[in-house]
């Protein structure tokens, strides 16, 4: 398919740009392949490119010739586009409308993208499953590499490569399988070095209204604790949601076959639900004739804030079995590819003081998130403006990401990455030149041969003049366990992300920049001081033991 | 002290409000505070409470391991002991309940209060800030506006300063006469004065108009502030109650100003609600975030139904059109409540920030604390409970001002001199009574307890410390570029004032706070700049100190309790790491 037949009128003059906080531009539009340009033609004006996957709805409105689209974008942005003449502007509308949804992942713009700068470090490779083995490796002997899964039948979800109790056969692990909703049998996840104790994850069981149960499973899992231990699971679903899901097929593990376990259960909404709150929230956001009143019972109507202290408070009790109770954690959910990620990604953020860095967080990403299976491309197919009946979109990832800016917020010194990283991996998993975040499993992509026919996002990321940009001037590492305040008093709405569009940072941003000046004085000052120590040193061993007054 | 029985008890427990977590440790009763320490030597922490401090102290009933003592603050602490004997509990509570109800002025904190200093410096710490020199600083008086004696005595108005400021034109009978048609005698007068338009913020209490009275001296009063600004043909006059309230005044012979009397005149309902609805408020407030496992709906619902940031946002609105009317229309505007002291305090105290840069420095918002909230006559004994309680007189009309104060340094993090730790102090000891500035209703009420002569000043104890205080990204040309502040009052910006209302809430607080890294490593500058300088005169090879900082890591997860683990395998408690990060609230004694 050509793009051309798509684009029905390719370019119209005299288009007029309107965006929050920001002078009107007016200038000639054009659409491409992948983009919206909007070009004054002039010096030193900004222009704007968009990309068309960036798109999330348009609407349209007519006031005699004068067409206006206004185009909302999965960033949350919104802006206006006043277009000259009736039919330009329907031709623009529907042209948009195509490109912005088209169904095929091959046809997307990291396929069609050619990096401009040099890659050094190819993304694709950093973050490869022996690697992290190896580190585990070196801390315990009890876990092996399993390749049961090589050619994804075994799970279509998982990697290739999966990290097994060392006693557990590959025949076991198929068993395993079979018991476990999506093939999704229990693997590690995180082990906690301090004190040896390990998380995994897995989908449900499927014991079904019969009570079924696979004594290779409870083999699995008993095999990760020591002698005389217990441990816990952490089913992300309330009670009554995991009893319903007998009915279905699923289920959870019955005390009597796990006798060493303890479950748990909590609430985390389910992904349709997290969708209507993003929906919602956005609403609120946008709406600037909001009373006091009704601005509140909006933020509270949306549940988004809930839905983020459930998740954190979920990661807090997880890390906290680990951690103080010395046990080990089994999390899992329904399907264990989004509730289960975020809780087990999130305790490795308060436990795991790598997961801090910027490296270690990419490679948390990859490895809980990517390589683990959670459906990026379905769950960001739209974003909070989408007009359709949802189908499997939501904010799993979005959540996570606001549940570690929570935690950034009350440990502002224990990250290497500041907001604006985490705003950026927002804006890549909904809409990219990259290819990072396409597909749904490690098949998928490898499948669409991303990494020979896309660019990574970290081999961008990673490139010295791009982190800058993501590094936290207070950022001392801190080899210590972080818990954060899970009471709503301590949690806060996200405005770098929800009222990014709908407020004026001027004021926000100079105070931010003035921090960070003091902060490079201070480093400055210290290189001086220090330097200047060291020629005096010299002079006194050249020169004998100055006179002191 | 004859009111205590019972100096000392051991083995007292004080239990955390939101956790499961307790300390023991011993409590002494001092003729001034209520101390608490612990026993733990190697973490020993250390709580004093003030008397004046206590809000209300309730014994519960008796459990099994002792007698539970409850003490709230009103600096929205809240402590709960368990005392192991009831005796002793009975003698503590006994004594507090005694103590926390001086019933003289003689017998509050700052009669007794002695940071070793001499009389010069008491008198010069009096002396730091000078209201003369402040309207001096405003260009008055000036060839439109002038001093007037007519108050010397405080004859006209018993609950205004001495010297007051008003048109050139005002005669004294017309000042006696417009005062007699005012609420108490609070005739307006001037309290801000724009230079640059010439446009006046006045202030006064509600009309005695009734439902057709007039008085021809006061329509002659507020012609006379029309005619002292030659940039504006009218006046604003802003009456900052919701106008059902206005309209009810008028029943009692009171109200507002009939728009047909007066030329001129552009009035305005406001709508800030009272002082019986704003207590009622920031009780439902505190009742909500005081909750154990608080839900987040509980809260945003609770948030909401205590209507504390409506009224928070009222106030700003009200401040920001009357910026806005005097710094771009350059009109002149007359402000009033009811009695001119409460919501007019509020409005014109804040308005005067939004437009002049001066009060957003550290003595700026002393200056205008003095000016616009203690000459003027806002009634601080009554409105904090500091003698012979009446429950109704209470009110949280100053900690109101502070907020908006907050949520203004929130959007303009650049524009203040001050942080909140600045702003927490300053309401701490508007409740302490261990300084004389607030105390009283009245200037004539302060002079007749000669608080100059027998207790000190607030202010320049907090000058003593300004380092505490500083914003470190604060920055003076701020100032040029944003004379006049425009902040946005979409609802979204209105946010909660934790580190307020949780201040002694230690575990709801970030662990690590950038405003007070931020503010060691400029510290930390200034001593660095020192030592490059020494460094390179090369005198001698000075011992160098290396500057370190604290920054609060980690903390107990036991503390914020994440639910169901409680006790499920024997909870184990951490020393928390953390250390006490608003100290600044704790009392100097």
């Amino acid at each position: 398919m050509e793009f051309a037949e798509l684009i029905k009128t390719p370019r119209v003059d005299g288009v007029v740009l309107h965006r929050p906080f920001m002078p009107t531009v007016e200038g000639t539009l054009c659409l491409t392949g992948h983009h919206l340009i909007l070009s004054s033609r002039q010096d030193n004006t900004e222009e704007l490119w968009l990309l068309h996957a960036n798109i999330d709805s348009i609407e349209k409105r007519f006031v005699g010739s004068l067409g206006t689209i206004i185009v909302k974008c999965k960033d949350l942005r919104v802006i206006q586009l006043d277009i000259p003449g009736m039919e330009e502007c329907l031709n623009i509308a529907s042209s948009i409308e195509a490109l912005s949804t088209l169904d095929s992942v091959s046809l997307m713009y990291p396929f069609f993208y050619r990096p401009l700068f040099e890659v050094i470090e190819d993304g694709w490779q950093l973050f490869v499953p022996e690697e992290a083995f190896k580190d585990l490796e070196s801390m315990t002997d009890e876990w092996r590499l399993s390749e049961v899964n090589k050619d994804f039948s075994v799970c279509p979800s998982y990697p290739s490569l999966l990290t097994v109790p060392k006693d557990i056969d590959d025949e076991s692990l198929c068993k395993a399988a079979s018991f476990r909703h999506g093939g999704r049998f229990p693997v590690l996840s995180y082990y906690h070095k301090k004190n040896g104790m390990v998380m995994m994850r897995a989908a449900q069981p499927l014991t079904g209204t019969n009570g079924r149960r696979c004594k290779e499973d409870e083999k699995l899992i008993n095999a990760t604790l020591c002698a005389g231990k217990r441990g816990y699971i952490i089913d992300t679903r309330t009670i009554a949601v995991a009893q319903q899901a007998k009915a279905r097929g699923g289920g959870f593990e019955q005390e009597a076959n796990y006798p060493q376990w303890r479950r748990i259960h909590k609430a985390i909404e389910r992904s349709n639900v997290l969708q209507e709150g993003l929906i919602k929230l956005v609403e609120a956001c946008n709406d600037q004739s909001h009373s006091m009143d009704r601005w509140l019972s909006k933020l509270e109507a949306s549940n988004w804030q809930s839905n983020v202290k459930e998740i954190l408070t979920t990661a807090c009790l997880a890390a906290q079995c680990i951690d103080r109770e010395g046990a080990s954690v089994l999390v899992h959910g329904t399907e264990g590819t989004d509730s289960t990620l975020q809780v087990t990604s999130l305790a490795q953020i308060i436990l795991d003081p790598a997961c801090r860095t910027i490296r270690g967080f990419e490679a948390l990403i990859e490895r809980e998130w990517l390589q683990a299976g959670h459906p990026f491309q379905q769950r960001c197919a739209q974003s909070a403006y989408s007009n359709g009946k949802p189908r499997s979109e939501a904010p799993v990832f979005l959540l996570f990401l606001d549940c570690v800016w929570q935690i950034l917020r009350q440990f502002p010194c224990s990250f290497q990455f500041n907001e604006n990283f985490l705003i950026m991996l927002f804006e890549h998993a909904y809409a990219s030149q990259f290819g990072t975040f396409l597909g749904n499993s490690v098949a998928e992509r490898l499948k669409l041969l991303l990494s020979q026919k896309t660019v990574s996002l970290w081999s961008w990321v990673n490139r010295p003049q791009e982190l800058e940009r993501f590094l936290n001037p207070l950022y001392e590492p801190n080899n210590l366990v972080i818990w954060p305040s899970v009471a709503p008093q301590s949690l806060l709405l996200w405005e770098g992300v929800f009222l990014r569009w709908n407020r004026s940072t001027k004021c926000l941003d100079e105070a931010y920049q003035e921090m960070v000046h003091i902060i490079e004085y201070n480093k400055e000052l210290q290189n001086k001081v220090n330097s200047l120590r060291r020629q005096l040193a010299q002079l006194e061993t050249e020169d004998g033991p100055l006179q002191t007054p | 002290m004859e009111h205590i029985r019972t100096p000392k008890v051991e083995q007292v427990k004080l239990l955390d409000r939101f956790s499961n977590k307790s300390v023991t440790g011993t409590l002494h009763l001092t003729a001034t505070h209520l101390i608490f320490v612990e026993s733990n030597s190697t973490s020993a922490q250390e709580i004093w409470i003030l008397h004046h401090h206590i809000a209300s102290v309730e014994k519960l009933s008796l459990k099994t391991n002792g007698c539970p003592l409850l003490i709230q603050c009103r600096n929205f602490r809240l402590v709960h002991f368990v005392i192991p004997r009831e005796r002793d509990c009975h003698d503590i509570y006994s004594s507090l309940l005694r103590l926390l109800r001086p019933v003289s002025y003689d017998e509050l904190y700052a009669f007794s209060y002695n940071p070793k200093q001499n009389d010069q410096q008491r008198e010069e710490g009096w002396q730091l800030i000078d209201l003369a020199a402040e309207f001096e600083r405003m260009g008055v008086p000036c060839d439109q506006w002038q001093l007037t004696d007519v108050n010397r005595e405080y004859k006209v108005c018993k609950t205004y300063p001495r010297d007051l400021y008003v048109p050139i034109m005002a005669s004294k009978p017309i000042i006696v006469g417009s005062s007699k048609f005012r609420s108490k005698g609070r005739f307006p007068v001037l309290t801000y004065f724009y230079q640059e338009k010439k446009a006046a913020v006045c202030r006064c209490s509600q009309p005695l108009s009734g439902f057709s009275a007039r008085c021809l001296e006061d329509e002659h009063m507020l012609q006379a502030i029309s005619k002292a600004n030659h940039n504006s043909r009218y006046i604003y006059v802003m009456d900052t109650r919701p106008k059902l309230n206005a309209l009810a005044n008028r029943a009692a012979g009171k109200g507002y100003e009939n728009e047909d009397n007066y030329s001129n005149i552009r009035f305005q309902f406001v709508g800030i609600e009272n002082i019986h609805v704003m207590r009622g408020s920031l009780q439902k407030l505190l009742e909500v975030v005081g909750t154990r496992s608080l839900s987040m709906t509980d809260y945003l619902v609770g948030l909401e139904n205590s209507g504390w940031l409506r009224h928070i946002k009222a106030i700003m609105d009200a401040a920001i059109f009357l910026a806005k009317a005097v710094t771009v229309e350059g009109a002149s505007v007359l402000v009033h409540c009811s009695d001119g002291w409460d919501r007019t305090a509020q409005v014109c105290a804040l308005g005067s920030l939004l437009m002049d840069p001066y009060y957003r420095t550290i003595k700026g918002f002393m200056v205008l604390i003095e000016k616009d909230w203690i000459s003027f006559g806002h009634k601080f004994a009554d409105r904090c409970d500091q003698l012979d309680p009446d429950p109704k007189e209470v009110s949280p009309i100053f900690t109101q001002f502070l907020e908006c104060v907050w949520q203004l340094t929130e959007q303009f993090p650049q524009a203040f001199e001050f942080s909140e730790w600045f702003l927490i102090q300053i309401h701490e000891h508007v409740h302490s009574c261990q300084f004389g500035n607030f105390l009283g209703n009245s200037q004539r009420q302060r002079e007749d307890l000669q608080l100059k002569e027998r207790t000190y000043s607030l202010w320049a104890h907090l000058l003593s410390e300004k380092q505490n205080y500083l914003n470190p990204v604060y920055s003076p040309s701020f100032a040029e570029s944003h004379p006049v502040l425009e902040p946005s009052t979409q609802a979204y910006h209105f946010k909660f004032w934790r580190n307020m209302y949780h201040q002694y809430d230690r575990s709801m607080h970030p662990r690590q706070s950038i405003l007070k890294h931020v503010l060691t490593l400029k510290d930390s500058n200034r001593e660095l700049e020192g030592t490059v300088q020494a460094l390179k005169t090369v005198s001698s090879p000075q011992e160098f100190v290396q500057c370190e900082y604290i920054s609060t890591k980690g903390s107990s997860a036991t503390e914020n309790g994440y639910g169901e683990l409680m006790g499920s395998f024997g909870s184990k408690n951490e020393p928390g790491a953390v250390t006490l990060e608003f100290g600044v609230a704790r009392m100097t004694c």
